[in-house]
């Protein structure tokens, strides 16, 4: 679907002109993310992390792939063929460096297209689609990153896959037979291993799969805007091809700057020191701590110390990490608000912030050690984070006078700049 | 539809009754189901621990190196797992306490067998997040309660292997097992 004055895909080259006829993949490609595609004319360089998330998935699946030729999936020889690649293999630090520290640009990306689309209100109707395949996309996400840091079979790859396989030994009864079923043993091992790696090489593709549903259900109302206006004429639109793949061109550029810094330059900054010494089932890191892209949920885990109502504190906390994802599903329907944009709700406003930064806290207090008083912080932002979405926003939703809201897109637009005419002429956003 | 259910011998159509067609159907689907499901069982079980693992779900352990107040550390499902005879001071320490009291209320007896209290066999993982706990090698810190100590988060297990203090929710675990002969126990 497209707003009516899209431009209309008319193929000059006798070539183009038959393959259109047997085969019209490039007039898809023109009306998904090309000229074909009318976008609103505001959107600001929040809305360049979803192709920079696309970017990303390239980034890991070109430099998996090539990974993949030189890595042995078995506990004897993982670990050794990961510095063999490292050490003996053209360029395999290059990959390697990469593959690791692309994965934590995959989630920087995607945690602030999360937030833009929570700040937004990117998740209400007609996009509830867009909003609940992006969360199946970032489950996916986590499941592929939690695998692949497995396969290096260092201490942290061993350690961490024991205690979140241990998540799953919590449930009663079930619990153990389907940690041992995870685990293809009673404990990680060459099982394990090869099933990951197995899993690890396919999901991304399954990723793939869900970021077309996510963007052909996305380009069904078309995309949001800042304003949270919806289109109402062709003066709000600009075609996607050439504005905003110049736009998001840019930020291309910006991100991989930021990521050749990292990566050039401080490669094992985001990596744990205790992964570059083999897995030894008899010995301990003495700090198991998970990627940093997962600690606000660990700390979420780690925040039940207490038995209640007879239900385990472990089995808690793990209830609680998933709900914490899980709840999310529903966002759409705890907000109320028919008003989108965060801009022109000042409560909401507010309260976004301090989520921001209670999740920040979570992910701070993730990382550091299970002790006092991280855990009762840990405790206290975990109750802040669900309060935040079962009781404060629906009660925003309810009670919240917004702004007045601007009468379309462009006039939103023309007042930013002072302008009273030329509504009609399609001015690239800012 | 009609002309079909004539075509098939099903006889004129009423508007009441089971057409033929409606249980071929029906049948069919189920059948197709049956399999389905008998297809995605061996899919499943695959993923289970494979028999060269299983084969090594048991361990024989030899005591006789063991003597009171030694541990050592030797594996069972390649998981650590700790041996260890107790001195008489530290069976006596252990059933000092009030089993009541403690946050896993075992006695030395439960997690013993008959006439062989001496014999401590527990796993070597911290209940809290896994870990491997120190006190069975030689000169490690055994924790305030002089049986083990996790060094992770400071989880402390008495001489029964009974968790004291520190976040650890459970104590030890004693895995099955059985002497085999005075000095060796089959674990698992």
């Amino acid at each position: 679907m497209s707003f009516p004055w899209a431009e209309q895909y008319t193929p000059k080259n006798p070539v183009m002109v038959w393959i259109d006829e047997k085969l019209p993949l490039p007039r898809l490609a023109y009306n998904a993310v090309g000229a074909g595609y009318p976008v609103p004319r505001n959107l600001n360089y929040f809305w360049n992390f979803g192709v920079l998330a696309g970017l990303a998935l390239v980034i890991q699946i070109v430099t998996g792939v090539i990974m993949a030729m030189h890595y042995g999936a078995n506990d004897l020889v993982a670990f050794s063929t990961v510095e063999q690649t490292m050490r003996d293999v053209n360029a395999g630090w290059l990959m390697r460096y990469a593959h690791a520290n692309g994965a934590s640009f995959f989630f920087i990306v995607v945690y602030l297209h999360i937030f833009r689309g929570l700040y937004f209100g990117s998740y209400k109707a007609p996009r509830e689609m867009v909003w609940l395949l992006g969360l199946v996309i970032f489950l996916l996400m986590m499941a592929t990153a939690f695998m692949g840091y497995v396969l290096p079979w260092g201490q942290m790859s061993y350690w961490g896959a024991k205690v979140i396989t241990g998540l799953f030994g919590a449930i009663p009864v079930v619990g153990e037979p389907i940690q041992t079923w995870l685990l293809g043993g009673f404990a990680p091992g060459n099982a394990s291993l090869n099933r990951f790696f197995s899993l690890h090489f396919l999901l991304p593709f399954v990723i793939a799969g869900v970021i077309i549903l996510h963007i052909w259900a996305l380009h069904i109302p078309g995309s949001s805007n800042p304003t949270g206006v919806e289109v109402k004429g062709p003066q709000d639109t600009v075609p996607f091809h050439p504005y905003y793949t110049a736009k998001d061109g840019f930020g291309a550029g910006i991100f991989l700057i930021a990521f050749s810094i990292l990566l050039f330059f401080a490669p094992n900054f985001l990596g744990h020191p205790d992964n570059y010494i083999e897995a030894n089932p008899l010995s301990t890191p003495a700090h198991i701590v998970p990627e940093w892209y997962f600690w606000p949920f660990y700390a979420i885990l780690r925040a039940f110390t207490v038995d209640f109502f007879f239900v385990p504190a472990k089995l808690l906390g793990v209830l609680a990490m998933f709900a914490s994802i899980l709840l999310l599903f529903f966002l759409p329907w705890l907000d109320t608000s028919p008003v989108r944009s965060g801009k022109y709700r000042p409560t909401f406003n507010k309260f976004f912030w301090i989520l921001v930064i209670d999740v920040l806290i979570l992910g701070w207090l993730g990382g550091a050690p299970a002790e006092e008083p991280y855990v009762m912080m840990s405790q206290v932002a975990a109750a802040y984070y669900f309060a935040h979405f079962l009781i404060i926003l629906p009660l925003i939703s309810r009670f919240e006078k917004p702004l007045p809201l601007p009468g379309s897109i462009t006039e939103a637009v023309l007042a930013k700049y002072g302008k009273t005419d030329g509504a009609t002429v399609a001015v690239p956003a800012e | 539809m009609a002309s079909v259910e004539h075509i098939d011998g099903t006889g004129p159509s009423g508007e009441d009754g089971v057409r033929r067609r409606d249980f071929i159907n029906i049948a069919a689907v189920s059948f197709a189901g049956v399999g389905a499901v008998a297809v995605v069982l061996p899919l499943i079980d695959q993923m289970n621990p494979s028999a060269d693992v299983l084969a090594l779900a048991s361990t024989e352990v030899d005591l006789s190196a063991i003597q009171p107040g030694q541990a050592i550390k030797t594996t069972f499902r390649s998981q650590p797992l700790f041996v260890r005879q107790l001195t008489e001071k530290e069976i006596a320490e252990a059933d000092k306490v009030d089993a009541s009291t403690l946050r896993d209320p075992q006695t030395l007896e439960e997690r013993t067998v008959d006439g062989k209290k001496q014999w401590l066999v527990t796993m070597g993982v911290c209940t809290h997040l896994g870990c491997v706990p120190l006190g069975a090698g030689e000169g490690e810190n055994r924790g305030e309660y002089g049986g083990y100590f996790c060094p992770c988060h400071g989880s402390s297990y008495d001489t029964a292997a009974r968790i004291r203090k520190g976040p650890a929710p459970k104590n030890l675990e004693v895995p099955k097992f059985s002497f085999t002969s005075d000095t060796a126990i089959l674990v698992g």
